[in-house]
């Protein structure tokens, strides 16, 4: 059974990531992710939500008929969502002003509604509680680094503002790369999101080929050695 | 050999990419000197630095797609995009904008897509427009011509420090081009007939003696390599007439209703970028349309853009929005503009056949 669940966080991290394989979650990615600290934010807060949701729908999967599950999962989502808001805007106010709109409007999230449909409302509670935090995390991930990446070129910064977000135990993580860096607005503008977003696909696509292609290598030399033995 | 006969017409095309690339270099190349000579030392730093970062860009790129290196580097299609990048920049902007905006035209502009022939954009005007909105006070430092080795033009040690180490002192050489000063003056609500004396003069404009872009001062060489361009059938008038008539007729028109407010369309042809834009940049093959109808419109569309983002625009200069606006718009023009197939209507039915065609055919075998 572990053996599953490290399928699962595979999934949620690399194989299946919800930005990098599914394409899914794209417009809070692009108008939030000008800085990682904001992306680490966003993400941790669809983690809340889609482990939350994943955990509520898979322990009402039961009692939902077929016909109305749509309507059913947008109202729990949304029902989550407006706990998530709320939270965010008593305890972590400074965020709440940074990504304002975005936290509502994960409501309209795909990925959370996604895995409501394609895991919880099939799976057992544990495994779907599995799912959401592998999920979530993936997301998060992909935040943090298309934030990084579109917060050094633009800003040369890294973790601005991360002693908002995380306490002032965390005031080291924030980094000037560059000091009287005059900046490179189009990485902050929508455009640089998505040409992060296309490079940083093109690098897992050819990444993955680079492994596919050593273990066709390997498992190559395994048979040829498994024929052949004397030749060796 | 292909032992399946194909079907006629048979063309003979002795034209290939090296060639093409060849000839408008060739035709670019004065108002390129011109530039540079112009501008001086730092102008000369700029153009290397820009086209040497174009074809190592275009290098790396053909390596990591698995691409022969050296024919497609060879080709001159990177060559020629460094060259029109350069040329449509602030002469003495600093190194690192040369580097940016060539790995925003090869990479992002050219090789993403697929590498020659697959762009959607022109990528110089792509780059161009990147480096514009992402660093715009070094995108609009202008300054007065300073000649080669005239008295106040900086030596050749100078040139480095101001491409490699940040320009000394902005406020002592900066000049406003001339579409540029009539925006900032317009905007104070003055009139045209106090602005234009003094600023501006039709004659030194044509020669080229003015502020501006590497290599958009020179009006009269890039005309005259754009018609010896026209000449040798590299591109045809449809594009360049259509887009310089376009402006021509705004202008025109606009002038003559209130000439206080609307530049004459003397001022509009014969200044910024429109003429390198209308006979080097628009006529791009990949990036226009087809036929000869469709090139008609997309060459109308960029004078049309040019024109109103010079008189309603945010900025005072609009050939690289508006060519890169319309390349969005050829693949629509495509679909929707198509040539005749032969034998058919428009519409696609087939031609009414005529009397004489109707006669029945002579069958073989029927002789006898």
């Amino acid at each position: 059974m572990s053996g599953n669940y490290r399928g699962v966080f595979v999934d949620g991290l690399w194989r299946n990531n919800v930005v990098f394989a599914q394409m899914l979650a794209l417009c809070p990615l692009m108008a939030v992710t000008t800085t990682a600290t904001n992306g680490l934010g966003m993400g941790l807060a669809t983690t809340g939500v889609l482990l939350t949701s994943n955990v509520v729908i898979a322990s009402c999967r039961d009692l939902i008929s077929q016909e109305v599950r749509i309507p059913v999962f947008v109202l729990l989502i949304a029902a989550l969502v407006s706990l998530a808001d709320m939270a965010i805007n008593a305890w972590l106010h400074e965020l709440y002003k940074v990504l304002g709109l975005f936290i509502p409007l994960i409501v309209v999230n795909c990925s959370v509604l996604g895995r409501a449909e394609v895991f919880a409302s099939k799976r057992a509670v544990l495994a779907s509680a599995v799912d959401g935090l592998a999920m979530g995390l993936g997301y998060t991930l992909a935040l943090i680094l298309i934030g990084g990446c579109r917060e050094i070129l633009g800003s040369a910064t890294l973790f601005a503002h991360a002693s908002l977000l995380l306490g002032d135990g965390f005031a080291f993580l924030e980094t000037t790369l560059i000091p009287q860096y005059k900046g490179f607005l189009l990485m902050l503008l929508p455009p640089g999101g998505f040409l992060v977003l296309g490079f940083l696909l093109a690098g897992k696509r050819a990444t993955e080929r680079r492994w596919e292609r050593r273990a066709a290598g390997r498992s190559k030399a395994v048979t040829r050695a498994q024929q052949s033995p004397s030749a060796v | 050999m292909s032992i399946f006969p194909t079907s006629a017409p048979h063309a003979h095309a002795p034209d290939s990419v090296p060639r093409i690339m060849g000839l408008v270099l060739l035709a670019v190349a004065p108002a390129m000197l011109y530039g540079i000579v112009l501008f001086g030392w730092p102008a000369l730093n700029l153009f290397l630095v820009t086209v040497l970062a174009c074809l190592l860009c275009e290098a790396v790129c053909l390596r990591l797609a698995g691409h022969a290196v050296r024919p497609f580097l060879m080709d001159g299609s990177a060559l020629l995009t460094g060259i029109l990048l350069a040329l449509s920049l602030p002469p003495w902007a600093p190194w690192w904008i040369g580097v940016v905006g060539g790995f925003f035209a090869i990479v992002v502009g050219k090789q993403v897509f697929g590498g020659i022939g697959q762009n959607i954009f022109n990528p110089a005007m792509l780059a161009r427009v990147a480096l514009l909105v992402s660093f715009p006070v070094e995108m609009t430092f202008w300054l007065e011509p300073r000649p080669l080795f005239s008295s106040h033009a900086p030596g050749f040690m100078e040139g480095l420090a101001i491409t490699f180490g940040g320009i000394p002192n902005i406020d002592a050489v900066s000049g406003a081009t001339i579409l540029g000063h009539i925006r900032t003056e317009l905007g104070m609500s003055h009139a045209l007939s106090q602005i234009l004396p003094g600023h501006y003069h039709a004659g030194t404009a044509a020669l080229g003696w003015t502020g501006g872009s590497l290599g958009e001062t020179a009006d009269f060489l890039v005309l005259l390599g754009g018609l010896w361009l026209l000449w040798r059938r590299v591109f045809t008038w449809h594009v360049p007439v259509a887009m310089l008539a376009t402006v021509l007729a705004l202008a025109g028109g606009l002038h003559l209703l209130d000439p206080e407010r609307f530049a004459s369309p003397a001022v509009h042809l014969l200044s910024g970028g429109l003429m390198l834009g209308a006979f080097f940049i628009a006529t791009d093959p990949v990036t226009s349309p087809t036929t000869k109808l469709g090139q008609l419109i997309f060459g109308a569309g960029c004078g049309a853009f040019v024109y109103i983002i010079r008189t309603w625009g945010g900025y005072p200069e609009g050939v690289a929005f508006a060519v890169v606006l319309m390349n969005a718009a050829t693949p629509l023009i495509d679909h929707y503009v198509r040539p005749r197939i032969y034998g058919r209507t428009w519409r696609g039915q087939s031609r009414p056949v005529s009397e004489r065609a109707k006669r029945p055919p002579i069958k073989s075998g029927e002789a006898e």
